[in-house]
């Protein structure tokens, strides 16, 4: 399994070592060809306006909607913005990879960034993790097909649909690898992919 | 101040990565510079090459000026405060700017102490010439270090010869044990615990990233290739002939920053840059970079 980060700005190197800690290769993609040389893709938090400015240039938008039907992502933050369907600006194109809409910096400036406590289920379990919010943006609107994961004051925060997983906030920041873990090591995806290759 | 608040502003430092910050003095330019794709932009009255040009005290910018600004890019806004002067720092923290430059480009008001930034909640980058400098202004709360360079000269000497020293003198510790390490913080002038942790990482605590002199795609690739992080642009976007053209080619070129012929590309057609000067020329006390300890 070689887990692919984009590389086009933001906070790839604390994924990196997520992505190692659960013994897998990662590598840093920053040419849209290089997506053939991996199995699943982290979009890391950043600027969605940077990260749309830069994916546009170097061509990325169709071969990760294409990566996205057979293989699994992990958006943080700004990944997220970009794995969403909708986003509450002009600067930004979204992928639409998940049925979500996003609002940006809905949490406020950097001020109100902050640390909490949160619940998360997964795989019929709930484990309580820190959660790091950087100037983080809010699910607004969330498809039928669309698991919740977590919620911070009743809004979703922590969303999985199928494959996909997209956070508004930063576990590569508190070395939580559960996400990482459930995208990327999961048995039932290994096997699709595996059959996918074949045909 | 809980190890958590120091971590959520180390954070935001950590999605500035890959990217470029570029200095603003209106909001038409802050709206060039967030079209072109940078990461952030530091609001100030006047950018380095101005105030070089101009003298005279340069203190925080107006407050107004800033809040225009906020209003009118969604990326972060940072801005800057004279060395030491907390007062400025408590102001911009009341208006929410989301990073604080503690910056040797204003005029010092304080040439004994920095500003104590562990008390803020709003995270400060300060300017190093080498890392012991660095490192008092980690002990001090800083959650970025950005070279000094020589700002508003275009030259990017100063900033080579700061990263190249942060560097090599990062190496050095690396190679070294415990008694060594007590002797090269007296001799650093730094923390012992950040120069264990710093011995113990083979890197700062916190982001690293160049400033001062940047006035190329060239300059930015040339400052990536030797380990920083991110770059500032003061004054080479706004004081050049193209700046939407030069700050769109700047940002392509931090990110494809060791591909050269993507960045011969990059580099074409950008009309001229600022224009500038040679430090021998810059009298001593003139220096931006002597400003601070």
């Amino acid at each position: 399994m070689k887990i692919g980060i984009l590389a086009l700005q933001g906070d790839v190197e604390k994924h990196s070592h997520i992505i190692s800690d659960l013994g897998l290769e990662s590598m840093f993609v920053r040419y849209s060809d290089e997506l053939n040389e991996v199995d699943g893709l982290i979009i890391p938090g950043g600027e969605s306006t940077t990260l749309t400015k830069l994916m546009n240039k170097s061509h990325f938008h169709k071969p990760i909607k294409k990566f996205a039907e057979k293989h699994p992502i992990l958006g943080t933050c700004a990944g997220m913005i970009m794995m969403s369907k909708n986003v509450n600006h002009h600067l930004v194109s979204p992928l639409g990879i998940m049925d979500i809409d996003v609002d940006r910096n809905a949490y406020g400036r950097q001020v109100h960034s902050f640390v909490d406590k949160l619940p998360v289920r997964l795989n019929g379990d709930t484990k309580t993790i820190a959660a790091t919010f950087i100037r983080a943006p809010k699910i607004t609107n969330i498809g039928k097909n669309v698991e919740i994961l977590a919620e911070f004051n009743n809004e979703p925060c922590a969303v999985k649909q199928g494959q996909h997983i997209a956070l508004s906030f930063h576990p590569e920041l508190n070395n939580i690898t559960l996400f990482h873990k459930a995208a990327f090591c999961n048995k039932g995806s290994l096997k699709q992919r595996e059959s996918s290759y074949a045909a | 101040m809980s190890k958590s608040n120091f971590e959520v502003k180390v954070g935001l430092a950590e999605m500035l990565k890959g990217g470029v910050i570029m200095d603003v003095m209106n909001p038409e330019q802050a709206r060039i510079a967030e079209d072109a794709g940078a990461v952030a932009v530091m609001a100030l009255e006047r950018i380095p090459a101005l105030i070089r040009e101009e003298g005279g005290i340069s203190r925080m910018s107006d407050p107004e000026m800033i809040k225009d600004i906020q209003k009118e890019v969604s990326i972060p806004v940072m801005a800057k405060v004279r060395i030491g002067h907390f007062a400025e720092a408590q102001i911009l923290e009341a208006l929410e700017v989301d990073f604080i430059d503690e910056s040797e480009v204003l005029t010092p008001a304080d040439e004994h102490n920095h500003v104590w930034k562990h008390d803020f909640k709003v995270p400060f980058v300060c300017g190093c010439r080498d890392l012991g400098e660095a490192l008092r202004r980690i002990g001090e709360g800083a959650s970025m270090i950005r070279t000094k360079g020589e700002a508003g000269s275009g030259n990017i000497v100063e900033a080579v010869r700061h990263m190249r020293k942060v560097t090599s003198q990062i190496k050095e510790l690396t190679t070294m044990g415990n008694d060594a390490l007590m002797a090269q913080a007296k001799e650093l002038g730094a923390p012992f615990s950040l120069v264990q942790q710093v011995a113990k990482l083979g890197k700062l605590p916190v982001p690293n990233f160049a400033a001062g002199g940047i006035a190329t795609p060239a300059d930015a690739s040339l400052m990536m290739q030797l380990g920083a992080e991110t770059v500032f642009v003061g004054s080479g976007i706004f004081m050049s002939e193209d700046p939407a053209s030069r700050a769109n080619a700047i940002v392509e070129a931090v990110t494809y920053y060791d591909d050269p012929d993507k960045l011969a590309n990059i580099s074409h057609g950008l009309k001229k840059a600022m224009d500038g000067i040679d430090i021998a020329k810059i009298p001593e006390e003139e220096r931006l970079q002597e400003r601070g300890w």
